[in-house]
């Protein structure tokens, strides 16, 4: 008999709700949740919140191809820290996710890693936008969502024919409907925009995108899950407009989902008034009043899930000009708090969001999200909600520095993780 | 007392016309007519930068900032440097900050920078001591342009306070426009400008000016007609129908010309698409000082050089100093 494990004093929140319990963990698995538990080990979690593992339905791990600015390792090292067990790594790696060798480089590269590693694919060969990638082949290796993201789907019949060819897939997943997650940015009419078109692009001369070439996006596809009964997932919702769309496609019992970053409902595009380019998002960062919208979608339930985006890139890219910089900023390790500090969610609304939702949506709810209980793989993180700290991006596990919270103090810290059973963060440190 | 404001604000770089106040402009203005008079000289230089260097890093074409400045900077006696840049580089990969970096080493007290991209000054002036000039950034700012255009307007003019200039043309592309906006209202000239929706930001909010887009609604009412370059690939972007429809609705022709007051000037930074944004004859007439605003782009740059890199002098001092 190995080891074991007890978390004691804590408090449980779950799918199932909050509550006072102790639980023993043996083999990887939750074995026993109750009252006044021992084991070999004894994780004090007084005044603690036990929550099952953070899932980010949007991560970019950069391996294969720009190793540089992240790897699986470093990646799914610095997600551990920041409470979660599972990463959806995102396929515009180099060369792309978009073939059976590609996905099994990815998870091969991850026998490492501190997190689940959760490979998605490519919905067009080499995301170009012109040929389905091998769907069926790639969720016979275990894909459950397909994504072009880094750009969105341009072709509106292609991308019909993804959703209906994805219908096509429920007899390989036991079911379960393969997700088209769109990152939702019409090109013609962003036209090389680099922030949001509005007052500070006016003011800084620099081109920019509308609201509108993202709204458009989440119109077509909302349209075309009506047409064709596919499952569309909506990344990276950034204004007000895709909120209320959203909302309301819900309401007409349309089969789709959603997520925003931390970035989204924190930031404004006014933060580009001094062109660095750590704020170099895509989409990018919207006004007061998208931030607010984001924010309540989040409350409301029309937005399931806070995701990352997690997007390393190394100093010197992002010492390039904002015009020409690479958009994207660090998340995994700032989620959490972030959340915790600037949402006004209460921690079982934060679970569901973190959790429970993006463990249903890319299908991993068999071993992540869900309740703690007997029998459950044991993905928990336990996290101090009161705990203040300082953010800083040379501190961080990533290998890139590029965090738009730099020198900001957040409340809420990640103090311990368990992935299948072992301890990968202990006291808000790596185990390795 | 107001003259030395810019000086005790200490400020080591020029890179939008935002961080000028009107006492700052006045007081640049003030040692542009200093300056000038050194241009009329048989010899027409100055020892008050001997021994400084300034370092062009120009990422963007250009001829007549870039003579200009090292025309300005010949006559202040500084060396200067020229770092070639191929105008691709940056976007090829390469990192701003280590080409700052490697000039700097070389020992520069002033750097001016042009570049495609807006803010690409603002960096580097995060990343050397030296004091950094914006020549031109992406839409962004032009900061001496605009200067030259003050003074050309001011001589002609007398005193700015209450005139009416309308900048008319591709305002949504254009640092002119950015800078002349800022720099006209703040020495009090009322600003309106002049384009179709296609070529306006789509809000002007933060821009103490007016809008339209008829221009020949203002006509009779303006001190200054100022006329902004029509970039002709803007056609094929499909921002207007077509040249010759932007010639007829907003170009200055010989007619919208007459129309103007006696005293009114028309301006143009140059270089003029003649027959498009200005009639050929227009460009020619008296009231257009399109030359004059050139020769005073060197006062004026000796003027900001002088500011940024001099000797730390007060105004008064330097004045007497250069006299």
């Amino acid at each position: 008999m190995s080891a074991d494990i007890a978390i004691t004093n804590g408090t449980i929140v779950d799918a199932g709700g909050i509550r006072r319990a102790d639980l023993r963990i043996e083999n990887g698995v939750v074995v026993e949740v109750g009252e006044k538990l021992d084991g070999d080990t004894v994780i004090d979690a007084d005044g603690l919140v036990v929550s099952p593992g953070f899932v980010d339905l949007h991560t970019h791990l950069r391996e294969p191809g720009d190793e540089e600015a992240e790897t699986i390792q470093t990646g799914s090292r610095g997600a551990a820290l920041g409470g979660f067990t599972a990463c959806v790594a995102m396929p515009n790696t180099n060369p792309a996710m978009d073939s059976l060798a590609v996905v099994q480089q990815v998870l091969d590269a991850a026998s490492d890693a501190l997190c689940e590693i959760v490979p998605s694919a490519a919905m067009t060969i080499g995301r170009a936008g012109e040929q389905l990638a091998p769907m069926a082949e790639l969720v016979r290796a275990g894909v459950r969502v397909f994504t072009d993201d880094g750009t969105g789907l341009q072709n509106d019949r292609l991308m019909r024919t993804a959703l209906d060819y994805a219908r096509g897939l429920d007899h390989l997943t036991d079911g379960f409907h393969v997700v088209l997650a769109q990152h939702c940015e019409v090109e013609s009419l962003a036209a090389g925009g680099v922030m949001h078109e509005g007052e500070w692009s006016s003011v800084l001369g620099v081109p920019a995108q509308p609201a509108e070439a993202e709204e458009l996006m989440v119109m077509r596809d909302i349209a075309l899950a009506r047409l064709t009964g596919g499952r569309v997932h909506f990344q990276h919702v950034s204004t007000r407009g895709s909120v209320s769309m959203i909302r309301e496609a819900k309401a007409a019992g349309l089969a789709i989902t959603a997520e925003a970053t931390t970035h989204h409902f924190t930031l404004d595009h006014s933060a580009c008034r001094t062109y660095d380019p750590a704020f170099k998002v895509h989409p990018p960062l919207r006004t007061q009043d998208d931030v607010a919208a984001i924010k309540a979608g989040l409350l409301d339930g029309t937005i399931d899930a806070i995701a990352t985006d997690h997007a390393p890139h190394t100093r010197q890219a992002k010492e390039r000009p904002f015009l020409t910089a690479p958009p994207g900023m660090l998340g995994l390790e700032t989620a959490f708090a972030v959340a915790n500090t600037e949402l006004g969610a209460d921690i079982e609304h934060l679970v569901r969001l973190l959790s429970v939702n993006p463990a249903r949506i890319a299908g991993i709810d068999d071993r992540h999200g869900g309740t703690i209980e007997a029998g459950r793989p044991a993905n928990l993180t336990v996290v101090d909600l009161d705990d203040e700290w300082t953010v800083t991006g040379a501190a961080m596990a990533s290998r890139s520095t590029n965090t738009p919270y730099e020198g900001r103090t957040v409340r809420g810290s990640v103090r311990h993780t368990f992935w299948n059973g072992e301890q990968v963060v202990d006291m808000g440190e790596a185990t390795r | 007392m107001t003259a030395t404001t810019l000086r005790q604000r200490g400020p080591k770089h020029l890179l939008s016309m935002a961080d000028l106040d009107r006492n700052d402009i006045e007081q640049i203005l003030n040692l542009t007519e200093s300056f000038a008079e050194v241009g009329e000289r048989s010899i027409p230089r100055v020892p008050a930068l001997r021994g400084k260097t300034i370092a062009w890093l120009f990422y963007e074409d250009s001829t007549r900032t870039r003579l200009s400045f090292e025309t300005a900077a010949k006559r202040l006696s500084a060396d200067t440097m020229n770092f070639s840049v191929a105008s691709s580089s940056v976007s090829k990969g390469e990192s701003l900050r280590d080409t700052v970096e490697t000039i700097a080493a070389m020992g520069i007290e002033g750097i001016v920078v042009r570049h495609g991209a807006a803010g690409a000054p603002r960096q580097v002036s995060e990343w050397t001591d030296a004091s950094v000039v914006n020549a031109g950034d992406g839409w962004h700012q032009h900061p001496t342009q605009s200067l030259l255009d003050l003074y050309t307007a001011r001589q002609h003019l007398d005193e700015l306070e209450g005139k009416h200039i309308a900048i008319v043309g591709d305002i949504k592309h254009s640092r002119v426009a950015r800078s002349n906006a800022l720099g006209f209202s703040a020495m009090g000239a009322r600003v309106t400008l002049v384009a179709p929706p296609t070529l306006l930001p789509s809000t002007l909010d933060g821009w103490p000016v007016e809008a339209t887009h008829d221009l020949d609604a203002v006509l009779e009412d303006l001190d200054i007609c100022y006329l902004l370059r029509m970039q002709l690939e803007r056609q094929g972007q499909a921002v207007v129908p077509s040249l010759r429809e932007y010639h007829t609705e907003y170009g200055l022709t010989s007619a919208r010309a007459d129309r103007l007051p006696n005293d009114a000037l028309i301006m143009h930074p140059g270089p003029m698409n003649r027959g498009v944004e200005i009639a050929g004859e227009v460009a020619d007439r008296p009231a257009a000082v399109i030359t004059e605003q050139v020769a005073n782009g060197v006062s004026v740059r000796m003027a900001v050089l002088f500011l940024l890199l001099g000797s730390g002098l007060d105004v008064v001092d330097e004045q007497r100093a250069i006299a």
